[in-house]
């Protein structure tokens, strides 16, 4: 059995990105803080912290949670991911980022991590989606700049359901 | 906001997790998607001496045909039984209520069990498993209990749960035949229902009304043949509705009077 005192420091490690990390934390963290402040992973942004605006979404085992109703110590030995694994090496933008870019899916980019990290889990597993399951995924993130019709257009691009030919070198993720 | 400090144990077992549960008994809390306690937590609403995180205990992660139930374990997520190949065929409510739940990422991390133990009167799984009939397993170092979902959800948030005891599952019915269909009106998908309505008919022509949101706890009603609307001004009648920042008690019985018979009309059209 895990167990952590309260007023105890505790060393949580994890897979980053595909890379093997760990720091000295508290029980209390929050996976968000820890991926931010201990980690120096700040391309997963904080919003609401209870779970309601989706700014904060990673993937923990390939599956696009709330780091921000997750402790660090919940993800202990597992496998996270976040909008920081999506490109290149050389910075070269996938496919569903790409998108973003071409429909102007992003104003001050503030909730896009979140949505990106969303959308990379649920079309992996549904790589054709209807209009409304697009929705319905995307009902789960606030966009305060209220850019809703940009995502939308920049996800039927994405998953090829803008009616357009696309540059087949823009689709390679 | 960021929780209080509290002790942390991840049990191996449901044997190490009751120990836990019948010595802190009502200081503990317990973790499994975390989808509601998080938040509580965050916002200081919640503030336990030691959060028990029950999510990889290896036992309660099974999705299991009894036959004449479906058990699923304390450690199961919503979007696993939703995935579940045999759902339609088995619990067909179940699969039509399971997508109103939170958004697809907290589906993603939310147990089916710790919504039924959280026990919120606007909820969708205690809604479809006391319109099932069905059973939530308790354990504690003192043995097991098995009690109804009737029995089990007593008011708003409050359960029968003693302090020592864990939710180890919950037992949803198999009706052969069963046709169903779910409803629910709330300001954005996803939110907190106002109204949530469930409707199955079974295979002997059984109809039952599921009515969310009216009341502390959810509200079920066997219809004879052809007889809603009387039904459901009746249950008017009987639970008034209430009044949160959501919805005032006269929305929620005008809610309750239009989506009921639209939501059993759906069971009754559906092939089962």
């Amino acid at each position: 059995m895990r167990r952590v005192n309260k007023d105890q420091k505790v060393r949580v490690s994890l897979t980053l990105n595909g890379r093997k990390v760990s720091a000295e934390t508290e029980a209390r963290t929050l996976l968000c803080d820890f991926l931010r402040h201990s980690l120096g992973a700040t391309g997963t942004h904080v919003g609401c912290e209870h779970g309601v605006c989706g700014c904060c979404t990673v993937q923990i085992d390939g599956a696009a949670v709330r780091s921000c109703l997750t402790l660090a110590i919940q993800a202990e030995g597992r496998d996270v991911r976040t909008v920081e694994s999506l490109a290149g090496p050389d910075g070269k933008l996938n496919r569903l980022q790409q998108a973003f870019q071409n429909n102007h899916a992003l104003q001050c980019g503030f909730c896009t991590p979140g949505i990106l990290m969303s959308f990379t889990d649920f079309l992996s597993r549904n790589p054709k989606p209807t209009e409304d399951e697009l929705r319905e995924v995307l009902s789960g993130h606030i966009c305060r700049c209220t850019g809703y019709a940009g995502i939308m257009a920049a996800l039927r691009e994405a998953v090829g359901a803008d009616g357009n030919e696309h540059d087949e070198t823009r689709r390679q993720t | 906001m960021k929780p209080r400090p509290f002790d942390y144990a991840r049990p191996d077992t449901i044997e190490e997790a009751v120990a836990l549960l019948a010595e802190y008994g009502d200081d503990a809390r317990v973790l499994a998607g975390g989808q509601s306690l998080m938040a509580m937590m965050n916002l200081r609403l919640a503030d336990p001496a030691i959060l028990i995180d029950i999510a990889r205990i290896e036992e309660m992660s099974h999705i299991r045909d009894l036959g004449d139930t479906i058990e699923v374990g304390a450690a199961v997520i919503q979007n696993r039984l939703l995935a579940w190949p045999a759902l339609k065929a088995k619990l067909p409510l179940l699969a039509v209520a399971l997508p109103w739940v939170g958004h697809f990422q907290t589906r993603n991390k939310g147990t089916v069990c710790g919504s039924i133990a959280h026990a919120d009167p606007s909820s969708e799984i205690p809604l479809s498993l006391a319109t099932l009939g069905g059973e939530v397993v308790l354990r504690s170092a003192r043995g097991e209990r098995v009690l109804k979902a009737s029995e089990f959800q007593v008011d708003m948030l409050t359960t029968a749960r003693e302090g020592d005891e864990l939710v180890v599952a919950a037992r949803f019915p198999v009706k052969p035949g069963c046709r169903a269909a779910f409803r629910e009106v709330a300001r954005r998908h996803g939110d907190f229902a106002m109204v949530a309505v469930a409707a199955t008919v079974d295979g002997d022509g059984t109809t039952r009304l599921g009515i969310g949101g009216m009341a502390g706890t959810p509200v079920v009603r066997e219809i004879a043949e052809g007889n809603v609307k009387d039904t459901v001004e009746q249950t008017i009648a009987e639970l008034e509705g209430y009044e949160d920042l959501h919805a005032s008690a006269e929305l929620r019985r005008d809610i309750l009077r239009n989506l009921a018979p639209v939501v059993v009309a759906e069971a009754q059209s559906c092939a089962a």
